[in-house]
């Protein structure tokens, strides 16, 4: 049978104000499994994520992340988790060292760590740049080694190569990529390329779950956006 | 708990003296005071109650930017995030952001309050101890409530004008307080004893309030 | 549920307030240096208590808002804070025709219940702008029960300093109407004062009947509107979450 699945949705529901921004999404992603989420703007795509990141409480339903339920134990899923966005989380006027240092005494991880990251993803010469003086494309790598730094099993990935080149993007896969081995939610607008790497698929429209399970065809996908 | 307030602490510390803006922000403003005040009350030197006031009054709204920048970087950055996703306690930001507002307000006071006994203070101050100890208190108070409003003014498109309009309410009690511990200093007859207490009263109601309420603040 | 004895509630505010107004008017003495303005005291201390518990008890509902996150809670503190402003507003007034009357001047510092109603006054202005300015609903709730305990806790801190700072002034001068009173006068006072007090319950309950009448209202046309229904304005009022 295996192990319990690392994310568990049955029926989540999440509100803002009088809007339901999630209403009854339910899925289950095994551990180091790939879930992929497609969906128009603005159909709860990056919600799902925060309430995965406990940073949204979920207000109906039952969520579990690693074996967690949440939003009672959410302070045994955090540091557990890790979350890259469009938003890098960092602030422009310190290095990266400095950000990344930031992020390794809240998480009580080693400082060599850092460097070791850095090196991975070719940013080591200028870890001492603010930030600022990066490009976009180094931002977000230096924002992978903020989500991974503190070795996440679950990996929230929110369009984080949306707006980078080909190279770029591709610098990213080996912190955050499939070949991590990591389990990992990652939103996605080309169903090309999100369906091919998918294990289990979850199509939202309006908050709604349309589409979910553990293959779909990309037709059914370009439904969603319809 | 205490790795968490260092992180911001350190964190915010740095990206402080990387791009000072808030101390030498609200220095700049106490002596600009002093200035304006020299003009409005057309006086070479103020004393007594007069002096109490200029003093107290400018201290008081330079606070007031401080309090208005305080949470500006973590809203821009992302930074509370950051903050949130970290399996910490999360007091820890409260603590921290008093401790750094507290700070600045000790470095604002180590220019502001030399430059206003050079520039109009008449008698030279006596019993400079309870300067420091309505400073002191003062400090702790304003770190409180202005902990509180920041955290709550962030959030709302308003920030600037909220700010003040906030915040001077709220701190009349504590004005009040500092006024009469200090007014010796000045050449102002000695106020009642009790006056350290109920200031220290107010920085215990206020720092429980905020402790009590301020991860209402960071939930979303 | 708040309609329920309104009316009741409504004629026996009026009857109390009415005779408190007449005791005061008649039946108690007039105070010898002040001679018939004083008798505004009747009007604007009773005012200002219920103003303040009203306050307090704001406070109180804002806590249970945050431990129960049931927005019953956040709408009947913003009512109560919204009644006890229209009521602080008339303490002012009073206050200053009152200090016209027996001072010659619109304002004095000289009562300390006045100059701490203004500060409390002052603050609590700012709590409709500061809901208006947060537009997510749950954030603006949240926050504006925050707001509602600080200020709570700030009202005693308050009153107690300004008292202190005015000590060396005259005496408080509605000392003469509160303690050491004569029989006459308490009668009248303590008419007042329940009268007060029920006008603002009155007021108050009037207030949430109409919130929840338009609640549901809101909330039925939105069940029968479907999607189409009209995207909800900003506002500072709080929604209840319907049924």
């Amino acid at each position: 049978m295996g192990e319990a699945p690392a994310i568990e949705l049955d029926g989540l529901v999440r509100r803002y104000g009088e809007r339901t921004a999630l209403d009854g999404v339910s899925v289950a992603v095994p551990v180091g499994a790939t879930l992929v989420v497609f969906g128009p703007n603005g159909a709860g795509k990056s919600t799902l994520l925060r309430v995965l990141a406990t940073l949204l409480r979920p207000q109906g339903g039952s969520t579990r992340v690693l074996g967690q339920a949440l939003p009672r134990e959410a302070w045994k899923v955090r540091g557990r988790v890790g979350l890259l966005g469009h938003e890098p989380l960092l602030h422009r006027d310190l290095t990266a060292r400095e950000n990344l240092r930031f992020h390794a005494r809240l998480h009580d991880v080693p400082f060599e760590r850092i460097d070791a990251l850095l090196d991975q993803v070719g940013l080591r010469l200028r870890g001492d740049e603010p930030v600022r003086e990066l490009s976009r494309g180094m931002v977000q790598r230096v924002a992978a080694c903020r989500a991974v730094l503190h070795e996440p099993e679950v990996l929230l990935l929110d369009e984080p190569t949306a707006n980078l080149d080909p190279a770029a993007a591709d610098a990213l896969e080996p912190l955050v990529g499939r070949t991590s081995g990591r389990t990992r939610v990652v939103t996605s607008h080309d169903p090309a390329r999100g369906l091919a790497e998918a294990d289990v698929v979850l199509g939202l429209r309006g908050g709604r779950p349309e589409l979910s399970g553990a293959e779909a065809s990309e037709a059914a996908v370009r439904e969603l956006y319809r | 708990m205490r790795r968490a307030v260092n992180a911001v602490l350190r964190r915010d510390l740095r990206l402080e003296t990387r791009t000072p803006q808030v101390v030498p922000g609200m220095a700049l403003f106490s002596i600009s005071a002093f200035v304006v005040f020299h003009f409005a009350l057309q006086e070479r030197e103020v004393q007594g109650n007069l002096a109490a006031g200029v003093l107290w009054v400018t201290l008081l709204l330079a606070a007031v930017l401080g309090i208005a920048r305080q949470f500006v970087a973590d809203r821009e950055e992302g930074g509370f995030e950051g903050f949130l996703l970290a399996p910490v306690d999360r007091t820890a930001l409260l603590v921290a952001k008093v401790a750094s507002l507290f700070l600045f307000l000790v470095a604002l006071e180590i220019v502001a309050v030399p430059a206003f006994l050079v520039m109009l203070l008449g008698p030279a101050p006596t019993e400079f101890w309870r300067l420091l100890l309505a400073l002191a208190l003062a400090d702790a108070g304003i770190a409180f409530v202005g902990t509180l409003v920041g955290a709550l003014a962030v959030q709302s498109r308003a920030r600037d004008l909220l700010v003040p309009l906030l915040t001077l309410p709220l701190l009349v009690p504590l004005l009040i307080g500092a006024v009469k511990i200090s007014a010796p200093v000045f050449g102002s007859p000695v106020a009642a004893a009790r006056w350290p207490w109920v200031l220290a009263l107010y920085d215990l109601v206020f720092g429980l309030v905020a402790y009590a309420v301020f991860d209402f603040l960071l939930e979303d | 549920m708040y309609g329920t004895r309104l009316r009741a509630l409504s004629i026996a505010t009026l009857i109390t307030l009415a005779g408190g107004f007449a005791l005061a008017a008649f039946y108690a003495p007039e105070d010898a240096d002040q001679g018939f303005m004083q008798k505004i005291l009747y009007l604007h201390v009773p005012l200002a208590i219920v103003a303040l518990c009203g306050f307090i008890f704001a406070g109180v509902c804002a806590i249970q808002h945050l431990r129960t996150e049931d927005s019953r809670w956040d709408l009947r503190s913003y009512v109560a804070i919204h009644i006890s402003l229209i009521l602080g507003a008339a303490v002012l007034i009073t206050g200053s025709i009152w200090a016209r009357a027996s001072w010659g001047h619109w304002w004095v510092w000289d009562e300390p219940t006045l100059v701490s109603f203004l500060i409390v006054f002052l603050l609590y202005a700012t709590y409709q702008p500061l809901r208006f300015s947060i537009e997510d609903r749950d954030k603006q709730s949240r926050y504006a029960s925050v707001f509602a305990i600080t200020a709570g806790a700030f009202v005693p801190l308050n009153f107690l300093a300004v008292r202190m700072a005015q000590s060396y002034t005259h005496p408080r001068v509605f000392a003469t109407a509160n303690g050491g009173l004569e029989p006459h006068m308490k009668v009248a006072f303590y008419t007042c004062l329940l009268g007060m007090a029920l006008l603002y319950v009155t007021l108050w309950k009037y207030e949430m009947s109409a919130k929840n009448a338009r609640a549901q209202l809101k909330a039925l046309r939105r069940r029968l509107g479907g999607d189409g229904a009209p995207a909800p304005r900003r506002s500072a009022s709080p929604t209840l979450e319907s049924a």
